[in-house]
């Protein structure tokens, strides 16, 4: 264990649950010292990655940004080399989110917090900081749960794929073919449809599309990006480590999020 | 039936058949021939008659749920019936006695199909009717029971709940007194959704303090991001409003208005008079500063906004016909406006 005592940042947008939470923390865990409260998805992420804390616990539903989207913006900003937080969620009723943390052994609490839960939950987490061997494999490991956890399907998921996309611009509505489809990119409130030659607007969530799409044929390497396999020319590693892609038919590159570095290896 | 009812099916032949078995041994009785000659002549008829019937109105039925083709269509088809039923019956009938004519004259021949023929079609028909009747009552019974499940599901959402509760949970260690008052707006909230599907008239006063209750348990929560301000004329007091008609635009307001933005915002819900054609129209407002509908992705994306409102333009719907109004406006800087306007009445 190193010397300096854990720290952990708190992100739950209930004031009173905030200083529970922290409150109960300080009786499992004196040690602990929470360094931050903050109350959105925004700030979570801005926060964690100023003060670098050892412990996270963050709150599923949140204004600005779900505690899930923090999460893995958080895995993709991580600088290099420093070991990502021992990562908990924490949620009131939420069944699809506690499946999914069952089902990829995902830290979790339920509120109300109860101590004894509580209490578990910190010898896990102190075990986790006191083995530093695991230390290199935290963020890998973190990156793989989160992949599972953002890709969990939607309670209603559509089941026909889409091959054809809609987009309005003002009185006229184009049809975009999706074979001609080169990636899907999410902007603020609209997501951008881009094809060889054109750019559309459309407002269903990147999300609810990536759904309506074949998983084989657009791949996900950004959480805002869905590009089509075949349109990938080549894959540049810069000096930050940091993948980005060429594509045919475009000539801007792609960013690709650590969280889908995975996808691309040498055979 | 859309699936071809078999089960009946067979069961009006049997009962066709044992009927044209009981005219066959009548018309024996009274003498008018031989019985094996009657019984060929009456099953020839009551059969092919039966298979024309019953196989037409599957046909013509196939498309809806009714177990009989509507209006004339029915009555064409039953003649149809009984038309082919005699001549083909006749034929069979013949052909099976030789060369003997028809036993007791082609007139009564065709009276007694005619008259057997309407009358166990009008037998099946009710029958029918009766049967198609009840599943119809049983399947809006049904739908009536989804429907008030899923209005309580969506008042007694889970994770309100929880949350509420666990608030509770910290305010009873910490601040008893207003754990106290947390937990009695708990109580008037829960005790006004569960009751709420019983009484079907309430004064605007009590629906304002029912807003108080829900409005008070998220301001415990949601601490300084929730500002909410409620205004009601004193004159107003006494409308007559139905029951939780505004918590699901205060809920909506809450849910995909306030909860998404970092800073929270202001609920304003507001009752007024305007005069209309016919007399004065109660008119209700629910304002926010919430992200507003253009952050937010169309309709099929918010299930619960869309329930929220068609299930308040529906309860309208039902109480004023087409005699009320629901608008839902978009503010060009964010926030939503929800105004409602029905016809004013007092509750006695």
């Amino acid at each position: 264990m190193t010397a300096a005592p854990p720290r952990a940042l708190i992100a739950e947008d209930e004031p009173l649950l905030a200083a529970a939470l922290r409150h109960e923390l300080a009786q499992a865990w004196p040690a602990l010292q929470v360094v931050a409260t903050v109350g959105d998805g925004r700030a979570a992420v801005r926060e964690a990655l100023a003060l670098r804390p050892e412990v996270l616990f963050f709150d599923i539903r949140m204004p600005g940004q779900s505690g899930l989207d923090a999460a893995a913006e958080l895995a993709d900003a991580w600088p290099a080399g420093q070991p990502f937080p021992a990562l908990v969620f924490v949620t009131a009723y939420d069944q699809y989110a506690v499946q999914a943390f069952e089902a990829q052994a995902v830290d979790y609490l339920l509120k109300p917090v109860q101590a004894a839960r509580l209490q578990k939950t910190v010898q896990k987490l102190q075990q986790t900081l006191t083995n530093q061997a695991l230390e290199a494999t935290v963020l890998e490991a973190t990156m793989a749960q989160l992949r599972h956890l953002l890709a969990a399907p939607a309670p209603a998921a559509p089941s026909a794929l889409l091959t054809v996309i809609q987009a309005s611009s003002g009185n006229q509505i184009h049809l975009v073919p999706v074979a001609e489809v080169l990636y899907f990119e999410a902007a603020d409130k609209y997501v951008r449809v881009l094809t060889a030659g054109h750019e559309y607007l459309i407002r269903t969530p990147l999300k609810e599309l990536a759904a309506q799409l074949d998983a084989q044929t657009f791949w996900q390497v950004h959480r805002g990006t869905l590009v089509r396999a075949s349109a990938i020319a080549s894959v540049t590693r810069d000096e930050a480590g940091r993948l980005h892609l060429a594509l045919r038919g475009r000539s801007e590159q792609l960013a690709v999020s650590r969280l889908y570095a995975h996808l691309f290896k040498a055979m | 039936m859309p699936t071809f009812d078999t089960r009946s099916f067979l069961l009006h032949g049997l009962i066709s058949a044992v009927f044209c078995c009981a005219i066959a041994l009548a018309l024996t009785v009274s003498g008018q021939g031989a019985w094996d000659v009657q019984l060929a002549y009456s099953l020839g008829i009551g059969i092919v008659a039966w298979l024309v019937i019953d196989l037409g109105r599957a046909w013509l039925t196939r498309q809806n749920s009714e177990a009989w083709p509507p209006g004339w269509r029915g009555i064409l088809l039953i003649a149809a019936g009984i038309a082919t039923g005699y001549v083909a019956g006749t034929a069979i009938g013949t052909a099976y006695s030789g060369s003997t004519p028809h036993p007791h004259g082609p007139l009564s021949g065709l009276a007694i199909t005619i008259a057997a023929g309407a009358g166990i079609s009008f037998f099946f028909y009710s029958q029918g009717k009766a049967r198609y009747l009840q599943a119809h009552m049983a399947q809006a019974q049904r739908d009536a029971a989804e429907a008030r499940l899923k209005l309580l599901e969506a008042q007694l959402e889970p994770h309100m709940l929880f949350n509420t509760l666990a608030n509770l949970r910290v305010l009873v260690a910490t601040d008893p007194p207003r754990a106290q008052a947390m937990l009695d707006h708990l109580i008037a909230y829960l005790r006004a959704t569960l009751g709420a599907s019983r009484a079907t008239q309430h004064p605007l006063a009590d629906e304002f303090e029912r807003l108080r209750d829900y409005l008070e348990l998220m301001a415990v929560r949601m601490g300084p991001r929730l500002a909410y301000q409620l205004d009601l004329p004193e004159g107003l007091r006494a409308a007559s409003v139905p029951p939780l008609l505004l918590q699901p635009l205060v809920e909506n307001a809450i849910r995909h208005g306030l909860e998404p933005q970092v800073e929270g915002g202001r609920i304003t819900v507001r009752a007024g008079t305007r005069p209309g054609p016919a007399g004065m129209r109660l008119v209700l407002e629910v304002l926010d500063t919430g992200t507003g509908l253009a952050a937010q992705a169309p309709a099929g994306d918010a299930p619960g906004s869309h329930f929220g409102l068609a299930q308040v333009r529906e309860r309208l719907a039902t109480l004023h016909g087409s005699d009320f109004t629901l608008d839902l406006i978009a503010g060009s800087a964010g926030g939503t406006s929800v105004t409602i306007t029905f016809p004013f009445k007092s509750t006695p």
